[in-house]
């Protein structure tokens, strides 16, 4: 909602807008990537940096997303705040051994002689044919290793301050920005703030179930929420955030009022973001008073291209409603929402290539 | 050329060169003695045989100068100037140890004399000099960064997206390549499909030079002029020196029985050894009283080992995140 300060503002411009602050408030801030400025500008979160900023601060790596990471994490030791960034997650497996082995271990296995203040942007993204190499989401992947910390904001007041967040943080942060949220709009303070790690929000109240969303899940959750209020039900959507460190202490508040449990992630579910918000939520004796717990998210397979499978590889407003329904009745027969009125306009609107 | 070298090394330098030499080779047959009594749970990677290349790089060096190196690192800390009492608590397992007993043998750190630790993932550490040596340069102190690694991680990509980076941006870092010819027990034979490693660096336009010999006074020369460039301004210079590791990969033995390689193949490095070789540069009475300073530090490094207490368990939980 506005308050004083706040305008509109998109998700890419809230991002810009925090490497922006920060580079002008903190001269150690150095961002680079590939492509990084060129005309696309990674979707236009870097507009212009260089030419404010200069060659040394922000500038185009060659591919080697190997090197430039350890690149990353040595000018991290130095004394500097590098935010590295991709145009898609699936590219962070090359830079694998960099964040695991080294900006993870650092500071531990260095008995806290060094730190490694490192941001590693990193978009994923649905629709419009990404398939099998440009759609994944890997985010649990980094969320097992201790020592780094994950963010993945799902709207642009989020991105702006969990981004300035993840440069003052003195670790490895690993920032997932989901593609088509790039297209979305928040009010967002002018000024500078923080969205501090280990933050969930309650997005939505509701008294009937507890709906937490990942990243670009959140409006497809809400969309859910909206939908279902149509038949009496009332779902409370709360965004994690923060996927490590993870609030559970607001998930389980929730869960405790309502009596159910639903994650949606935008991702796998074996080993995932969801497996590890259950399992969090069973160990702490939601199971043994009686709360049920379901999950979704991505098919079990390799996303593939055709829009006929590929709609039925991702959880939507529409199946994401149709599973609460029958969580929240499980006596009458199964619902289905209009499947038009599911959609989202924001998805809607995006054509590729890019 | 040789007699060149030495008339440019005055007594002084050849005390200061021994005593470095020394020191590595005498902490490093104490552990080798130490081992077997279980007092070091850490998987250790001699440097014995290899000295000469980091005391003769190290000594070009200032100490807010950086090195950063690899898992066989004992030699490198200590020619850096690394902290001898907490290098070997940090063995034993110590919480008084450089990284509170959570590095072991392979992560010595010691950031007071700029030692960027090392990394036992070959060539993890080499893109990490490159970060570092990009701080340096916009610093512009003249500071630079000597990164050491193995002739094994010639073989990984990584190697060369840092040479083609290091040398698009002119970046202060000495890259030094102990070739020791063995990747673990991989003879060179079974990995290179080219033997000259310096022509492919040379292709990056990277300035290149190589001590085949084993020869510490040269080594320290084509070092120095190396740094001399680096502080100037001319972009990252790359050594390579041929050496030969005299223990097994890991642990503290020999291990000629093991049948990949054969003694009659070490001999003409032992009978070239360096350490021998300076020491005879030296008066007899300051080379016993470098000796015992020695064994002194060594005796007194061991009682602050075995002083030191093991961490708490609380300690497991510490540093796993920054402040």
């Amino acid at each position: 909602m506005p308050t004083n300060g706040h305008r509109l503002l998109g998700y890419a411009g809230a991002l810009l807008e925090a490497v922006d602050q920060e580079m002008a408030r903190d001269e150690n801030v150095i961002t680079f990537g590939i492509d990084l400025d060129d005309h696309i500008a990674i979707h236009g979160t870097t507009q212009g940096l260089q030419e404010k900023y200069g060659k040394d601060r922000a500038f185009s790596t060659p591919l080697s997303e190997d090197a430039m990471t350890g690149f990353a994490v040595g000018a991290a030791m130095a004394g500097m705040r590098p935010v590295h960034v991709h145009i898609r997650q699936d590219f962070l497996l090359l830079c694998m051994n960099q964040l695991i082995n080294m900006a993870a271990k650092t500071h531990y296995m260095y008995g806290g002689q060094l730190k490694v203040p490192l941001v590693e942007r990193a978009s994923i993204g649905k629709s419009w044919g990404q398939g099998a190499q440009h759609s994944q989401a890997l985010y649990s992947l980094f969320a097992h290793i201790p020592g780094l910390k994950v963010v993945a904001p799902s709207n642009a007041y989020d991105a702006k301050g969990c981004l300035i967040a993840a440069i003052r943080d003195n670790n490895p942060v690993i920032f997932v920005e989901h593609r088509l949220l790039y297209y979305t709009e928040a009010y967002v303070p002018t000024g500078s703030f923080e969205v501090e790690p280990g933050t969930a929000r309650v997005c939505a109240e509701g008294n009937d179930l507890t709906l937490v969303g990942i990243s670009n899940m959140v409006p497809e959750c809400l969309r859910a929420r909206e939908l279902l209020a149509e038949q009496g039900i009332h779902v409370e959507v709360i965004d994690p955030i923060w996927l490590k460190p993870l609030d559970m202490a607001t998930i389980l508040m929730s869960a405790q009022k309502t009596g159910q449990l639903l994650v949606v992630d935008n991702a796998w579910t074996a080993c995932g973001m969801s497996a590890e918000i259950l399992a969090c939520a069973a160990e702490s004796g939601l199971t043994s008073s009686g709360i049920g717990m379901a999950r979704m998210g991505f098919a079990p397979t390799t996303c593939p291209t055709s829009p006929s499978i590929e709609d039925a590889f991702y959880p939507n407003p529409g199946s994401i409603a149709a599973k609460i329904y029958s969580m929240v009745h499980p006596d009458k027969p199964p619902w289905q929402p209009d499947p038009d009125r599911a959609k989202l306009t924001y998805q809607s609107s995006f054509k590729g290539p890019f | 050329m040789e007699k060149t070298r030495q008339s440019t090394l005055s007594s002084d330098d050849y005390r200061r060169l021994y005593e470095s030499l020394q020191r590595i080779r005498c902490v490093e047959e104490r552990i080798a003695e130490i081992y077997p009594s279980d007092k070091i749970k850490s998987p250790i990677h001699l440097s014995i045989g290899q000295e000469a290349i980091s005391v003769g790089i190290c000594d070009n060096l200032n100490r807010d100068d950086v090195v950063v190196g690899t898992y066989r690192g004992h030699a490198l800390y200590l020619a850096k100037g690394g902290n001898l009492n907490q290098f070997m608590a940090e063995l034993f397992g110590k919480t008084d140890g450089c990284a509170r007993g959570k590095g072991g043998s392979m992560h010595m750190i010691d950031m007071s004399h700029n030692i960027l630790g090392s990394s036992a993932v070959v060539s993890t550490h080499i893109p990490v000099a490159m970060g570092y040596a990009w701080r340096l340069k916009q610093q512009a102190k003249g500071q630079v960064i000597a990164c050491f690694f193995g002739d094994g991680a010639t073989e990984e990509g990584v190697f060369y997206e840092t040479l083609n980076f290091a040398s698009l941006h002119k970046l202060p870092i000495l890259f030094v390549c102990e070739n020791n010819g063995l990747a673990i027990h991989a003879s060179i034979e079974k990995r290179w499909s080219q033997r000259n490693l310096l022509s492919k660096v040379a292709g990056f336009g990277i300035e290149t030079a190589a001590v085949t010999g084993m020869d510490i006074l040269e080594i320290h020369h084509k070092a120095g002029a190396a740094i001399e460039k680096l502080r100037s301004g001319s972009g990252p210079q790359f050594l390579e020196c041929h050496t030969y590791r005299w223990r097994q990969h890991v642990g503290p033995n020999e291990d000629f029985d093991a049948g990949y390689r054969t003694r009659d193949e070490m001999a003409p490095w032992v009978a070239n050894d360096q350490v021998a070789r300076i020491a005879k540069k030296l008066d007899e009475g300051v080379r016993a009283q470098i000796d015992s300073q020695i064994t002194g530090e060594i005796e007194c490094a061991e009682r602050f080992a075995e002083d030191s207490p093991f961490p708490k368990t609380q300690e497991l939980w510490e540093y796993v995140y920054a402040d």
